[in-house]
């Protein structure tokens, strides 16, 4: 008996804890369960882009990522295919402070250039993919209301909408988030006329040195009928980056971290 | 921009220097040793590219061949982990139909069947600096094709003649030192020997000379005197970089020559390049949702025009650009750039001694608008980009269409324009006019 009143009263706690858990405070989980596992990390990532033809392109390039003070992040992305971004650099320094735009440069090796990247440009293709720039280093929370519009047994459902309706393309997007690993799963995006128009998927999840960690994403475009397909390898966390791999230095000589 | 104007001719033809040819083939040997080096446990990459471009006039020139581009080259591009260093090599090998002797190998001028973009060790010596000694493609400033403090040669003749956009930038050989301590970022070029820009020397494209006056639009080919003696024709190039605000801010130094041959012995009516020291700086950052830049620099031209020299005169010159998406996946950047002439009383007396006329003569103030214009369709497959240069002092312009179209990762294909209008045939981009040409280009990459 004493033993079923503890377990009623964890039941309850938890079921308090769901019920009283926030919007902002999910929110808040699912984007430090997307982008901020450990200190810092890197993966190899492939990405297919298929069109509605069904024919694809292939990029394939090392992702690094940095948890720096007050919930900013760096990333160096070092393309290895195809062979015309070959050696190329995408280096991007995530400002979560209210009014301070990400700063992200390109690395153009045989012009030993380093290009800025305008602020404005965040919803444009990701290398000529389906994902935007955004979805590689994430939207800032403060960009969007959040509504917790449905809770189901293992999802939490959020209705995002833009605080600045004129920056973004859509009009709203829902998502839905697993109860147990806050990462997000289905992201559907509404445009101006309430069209369901695109989806992101998190198709693959495995546990790597205890973070829940997505291996394959899936976005697609329903107006192109085309699609991406991101597929991640050899993923690691907390390997001990230095902060100065983010910068002009290494863009002019990547680390052998990424070439390798 | 600065394929040099009005440079003054001479009838002597370039004749290659025994000693040029010599570390020519000194540098090939050492480079097939190095690719030919068994590559058993060796941390090695290979990557290259074939690309295949033709182009004609758009108008005749009696000087110049028709065809303005007809070449094929392979570009192999190495680099090779070390325990202490990276060895990075990248050369060309081309056939270019257009040039007389293919055999006569000039890695300078970029003439002959091969041209070595890259030859360099980078190795790390302390903690906080890198060293890169070498064969080298160096950049810096914050122009778009406009460049003030960035003295690294350039080579007009492939920007317009059409080759892809990288041939813009001609290689350096030099010890570049770079070092990083906590207050900034500081960078050191050391080039032993002065690498002048691959200039217009009537052999592919026509320009305006002053001589014999009253001057006007010649393909004769000349040779510039060359600044070839080691450790004394030298060059030092050095930035420091740091973030200032949330921008970033530089401040830029550079001792040698002017980079095209701009002066003349009048004694020997030949072209040479005058000693030149630039002191600059410039700052970039975001505006809002768009980016903006700003970059200055005073162009000390150490020696005086006097009875046997004619020397260009100190400038001043400024540059600011503004950027940003104006429309999905339509991208403009448009930018001021002047160049202000110091003493140019001095200027117009020195001018006229030579024989110029008040009407050929430079505009105290040249003033250039440019406006880059870049539309991505089809997933970033399909590039159509123009780039506008306008300069209401000088009333011509210089109009660049790019279309670029990646048939799949592998296979691209482009075709591009270089068109000069211009009111007088004395003015920088006027003098280019009977050089518009079009071109196509195919290219696989591996």
């Amino acid at each position: 008996m004493k033993k079923l009143i503890t377990v009623l009263a964890a039941v309850a706690i938890a079921s308090s804890v769901y019920a009283e858990m926030s919007v902002d405070e999910i929110v808040k989980k699912a984007n430090e369960a997307s982008y901020y596992a450990g200190n810092d990390g890197s993966a190899e990532v492939e990405m297919k882009i298929i069109d509605k033809s069904g024919s694809s392109r292939t990029r394939e390039f090392t992702l690094l990522r940095m948890n720096v003070e007050g919930g900013n992040q760096k990333f160096y992305v070092y393309f290895k295919k195809p062979a015309d971004l070959y050696k190329q650099v995408f280096l991007v320094w995530k400002e979560t402070a209210e009014g301070k735009d990400d700063s992200r440069w390109m690395w153009l090796p045989a012009l030993n250039l380093k290009r800025s990247i305008a602020p404005g440009d965040k919803r444009t293709s990701f290398v000529g993919s389906d994902f935007v720039y955004e979805d590689v280093s994430g939207r800032n929370l403060k960009e969007d209301k959040h509504e917790l519009i449905e809770t189901t047994d293992t999802q939490y459902v959020i209705k995002n909408t833009p605080v600045d309706p004129g920056s973004v393309e859509f009009s709203y997007y829902t998502v839905k988030i697993d109860k147990d690993t806050f990462l997000p799963r289905h992201a559907e995006y509404f445009d101006k006329n309430g069209k369901h128009y695109r989806t992101v998927e998190a198709t693959k999840v495995e546990t790597i040195q205890g973070y829940p960690t997505v291996t394959e994403s899936v976005v697609s475009d329903l107006n192109t009928g085309g699609s991406t397909v991101n597929t991640f390898k050899n993923i690691k966390y907390d390997i001990g980056l230095k902060e100065n791999i983010f910068t002009e230095r290494f863009l002019r000589r990547p680390p052998r971290e990424v070439t390798r | 921009m600065k394929p040099s104007i009005k440079q003054p001719t001479s009838s002597i033809r370039h004749r290659p220097s025994i000693q040029h040819r010599a570390s020519s083939i000194a540098a090939l040997l050492f480079l097939f040793g190095m690719l030919a080096t068994p590559t058993k446990a060796l941390d090695t990459s290979l990557h290259g590219f074939v690309d295949a471009r033709a182009g004609a006039r758009t108008q005749d020139d009696p000087t110049q061949d028709q065809m303005s581009l007809g070449e094929v080259r392979l570009q192999l591009d190495s680099l090779t982990y070390f325990d202490a260093a990276e060895l990075q090599v990248r050369a060309d090998v081309l056939y270019d139909g257009l040039q007389d002797d293919l055999g006569k190998i000039d890695l300078d001028r970029g003439t002959g069947f091969i041209d070595l973009r890259e030859l360099n060790l980078l190795f790390t010596p302390i903690d906080s600096a890198d060293v890169k000694v070498g064969r080298q493609i160096l950049t810096w400033g914050t122009g778009d094709l406009l460049f003030i403090n960035d003295l690294f040669p350039k080579d007009w003749n492939s920007f317009l003649l059409g080759r892809d956009e990288e041939y813009l930038k001609a290689p350096s050989d030099a010890v570049y030192a770079s070092w990083f301590p906590t207050l900034g970022s500081f960078d050191f070029a050391y080039m032993p020997k002065f690498d002048s820009d691959r200039y217009i020397d009537g052999t592919r494209l026509s320009y305006w000379s002053p001589m014999p006056p009253p001057g006007g639009i010649t393909g004769q080919e000349f040779t510039a005197d060359e600044r070839d003696d080691w450790f004394k024709d030298h060059e030092i190039s050095a930035r420091f970089y740091r973030p200032v605000l949330s921008w970033e801010g530089a401040l830029y130094y550079y001792n040698g020559f002017w980079k095209s041959p701009m002066g003349m012995n009048l004694a020997t009516g030949d072209a040479y390049f005058p000693r030149l020291n630039v002191y600059g700086a410039s700052a970039n950052g975001a505006i809002g949702s768009a980016l903006g830049n700003i970059e200055i620099g005073y162009y000390d031209s150490t020696q005086e025009s006097d009875a046997t020299h004619f020397i260009p005169n100190d400038e001043f010159r400024f540059l600011m650009g503004y950027e940003r998406e104006v429309a999905k996946n339509l991208t403009a950047g448009a930018q001021y750039y002047l160049e202000w002439m110091m003493d140019y009383n001095d200027y117009q007396q020195d001018y006229n001694a030579i024989g110029g006329s008040a009407a050929t003569a430079r505009d105290e103030a040249r003033h250039v608008l440019s406006l880059r214009l870049t539309q991505m369709l089809m997933n970033q497959n399909l590039m159509l980009s123009l780039f506008t240069f306008y300069s209401p002092s000088d009333n011509d312009a210089y109009f660049r269409p790019i279309v670029t179209y990646k048939v799949n990762d592998d296979w691209m294909v482009t075709a591009n324009g270089n068109f000069f209008i211009g009111k007088d045939d004395h003015t920088f981009f006027g003098q280019m006019k009977k050089n518009s040409n079009i071109n196509l280009g195919v290219r696989y990459s591996f």
